[in-house]
């Protein structure tokens, strides 16, 4: 018997939520070769305005989980995405994956768990107690920022994108993701493994559409207290110009086509570092 | 419902008509989609602010606290261009504090909710003397709440008396009757409930959805059943009633949405805080954000408005 083709309607993971542009504008998914796929979310900065609400709600909450539970979610992720890695692969590739594809998305799932056995380490090297001269303990402690902006690389669109938001959130930030503009399937599958991982809703919030569309939001929103991006250096240049006028901290790597995003020297507690605050203080011996 | 309330209702209606109510959700729903861009969304939140009456109604209320209120009510921002809102609503024994951090001139009144609120449910001479009190202390406006227990029961009369006598406690100052909408149960009872207030109320007094203090809050439908019966209570006599829809409304959006409201059932003669006025707490600093962002160009976070919002 035949039976009618069910389709997935790509939506993109906000708040905890699948849900469609605010704007009701899809753009067209195709294959290499021409075929068509689906229609995608085309965002807008109203929807990256909505995302970050939804980020700002679930931010507290996220922070005050203990280090060892946000370890034990990040690892839970990993879990939830290694037995749908073919399906991941698929997303990537969009009809015949291939063994390249297949790397890259195991190496995603690595990254992710590298950053959860960071969760509860980071503190011990990037905190410290400091010499001073007087009778006081001085402690420097990390806090997290708050909610972070991501700009994913176009390629490679799934290890990009992990690897920029993995040690966004290990540290109790929150983070509004745009994914790549040419491959955005694989951010709507990793929207899915999100939701039935134990993270909570609105910590990771993915949008997929145009760069040209959300770029000046994303420098200028005020909330977004980091940005961590893999642009142009024009995209770069625009990006830094609007975050100077609310102070907003910049990680911008300039898209290169040689960068090795496999290559072990991306994965780093540095990485984590660029989105803490460091608070100092003072405590009088013997009180 | 008891057989002498349900003559009392119908005869009631047939004075004042009904409510289509499945037309009225109809028509509310459509308010949210009118687009308001630039110039005419600044232009409504502006006026929005100047039609907050800024509330706090806690147990926790200090005098400090309400000093505090009466700076943000008087000067909404640091930009200047912000106007102060239409007034600070407050438990009576806050009156003369807020009078005090006010002044005597001040473009800010001061509002007191009396008559036993939220409840309403104290003798009428105790009602009456906490009007006094507030009165006396120096407040403008009187926040009254209704006998919801002697509307149901069909008892109109004791009901228009008890606002009267209010009424003539509050001499010069504004009255604003709260027919608590939440216990009403239905569009009917609101618009019956609306109809006993606005004929016994001057001009310049309001009637007020709202306490605030129970579930269910001002809805746009509640609000649009309300200024209905303001129009055509309006059309029939010429006074001129207020409305003031309170509890819920927290978002600038909501605010525009009751805005066009009011401008496409009312009029513009209705767009201003003589008139209009929102009870809330949380809707300033909505505003405020919202006037930042049309005039930066850049979304703001909440916590560059005294909202408690922890790091993010």
């Amino acid at each position: 018997m035949n039976r009618l083709p069910i389709n997935k309607t790509p939506k993109v993971y906000v708040g905890g939520a699948f849900i469609r542009s605010e704007s009701g504008r899809v753009f067209p998914l195709k294959t290499a070769d021409g075929r068509f796929v689906a229609h995608v979310p085309q965002c807008t900065r109203k929807d990256l305005r909505n995302a970050v609400e939804a980020a700002a709600k679930a931010g507290p909450g996220w922070a005050r989980r203990t280090p060892y539970n946000r370890a034990q979610i990040l690892y839970r992720l990993a879990e939830m995405i290694e037995p749908r890695a073919a399906e991941l692969a698929e997303a990537i590739a969009l009809g015949g994956a291939t063994d390249e594809v297949r790397r890259e998305v195991a190496a995603a799932i690595d990254r992710i768990v590298y950053y959860a056995g960071w969760a509860d380490k980071y503190e011990q090297v990037l905190g410290n107690v400091n010499p001073v001269a007087a009778p006081y303990f001085n402690f420097s402690v990390t806090e997290p920022m708050g909610i972070v902006g991501a700009i994913a690389p176009a390629a490679p669109s799934l290890l990009g994108l992990v690897s920029l938001i993995a040690p966004v959130i290990v540290s109790g930030n929150t983070v509004v993701a745009l994914a790549s503009e040419v491959s955005p399937y694989p951010a709507v599958v990793l929207g899915e493994m999100l939701a039935t991982s134990d993270l909570p809703g609105g910590v990771v919030n993915l949008l997929t559409g145009f760069r040209a569309e959300m770029l000046s939001t994303f420098s200028t929103h005020a909330h977004l207290r980091g940005l961590s991006a893999v642009v142009s250096p024009e995209e770069r240049k625009q990006l830094e110009l609007g975050a100077a006028e609310s102070v907003k901290r910049c990680h911008i790597q300039t898209e290169d086509a040689g960068f090795d995003w496999y290559s072990a020297s991306t994965e780093s507690v540095y990485a984590i570092r660029d989105f803490l605050e460091v608070k100092t203080v003072w405590h009088p011996i013997g009180a | 419902m008891p057989s002498a309330a349900q003559g009392a209702f119908r005869r009631l209606f047939d004075e004042i008509g009904s409510v289509d109510a499945v037309g009225l959700e109809e028509r509310v729903a459509k308010y949210g989609t009118r687009s308001l861009k630039k110039a005419a969304k600044l232009w409504g939140l502006n006026r929005a602010v100047t039609m907050v009456d800024l509330t706090t109604l806690e147990g926790k209320d200090t005098p400090g606290k309400v000093a505090s209120l009466c700076a943000k009510a008087l000067h909404p921002h640091d930009e200047a261009s912000v106007p102060p809102v239409a007034a600070v609503c407050v438990y009576p024994s806050m009156v003369r504090h807020a009078r005090r951090a006010l002044g005597e001139r001040a473009p800010v009144k001061v509002a007191s909710v009396a008559t036993a609120f939220p409840s309403g449910q104290a003798p009428l001479k105790t009602r009456l003397g906490e009007v006094q009190a507030a009165v006396d202390d120096g407040a403008d406006e009187i926040d009254m709440v209704i006998n919801r227990g002697a509307f149901l029961a069909g008892e109109f009369a004791p009901v228009q008396d008890e606002i009267v006598a209010v009424r003539e406690a509050c001499g010069r100052c504004a009255l604003k009757v709260i027919l608590e909408v939440s216990e009403l149960e239905t569009y009917d009872n609101i618009r019956a409930a609306s109809f006993l207030a606005l004929r016994v109320l001057r001009t310049g007094d309001f009637i007020k959805t709202s306490t605030g203090k129970t579930g269910l809050n001002a809805t746009l439908a509640n609000n649009q059943v309300m200024i209905e019966a303001i129009r055509d209570f309006y059309l029939e006599t010429g006074r001129a009633i207020g409305m003031k829809p309170a509890g819920g409304i927290r978002s600038a959006k909501q605010a525009l949405t009751f805005l066009v409201a009011v401008k496409e059932t009312l009029g513009d003669a209705w767009l201003t805080n003589a008139r209009y006025r929102f009870g809330a707490s949380s809707l300033l600093n909505d505003l405020l954000r919202q006037i930042a962002k049309e005039k930066s160009g850049a979304y703001q976070p909440p916590y560059y408005f005294s909202e408690a919002a922890e790091s993010y």
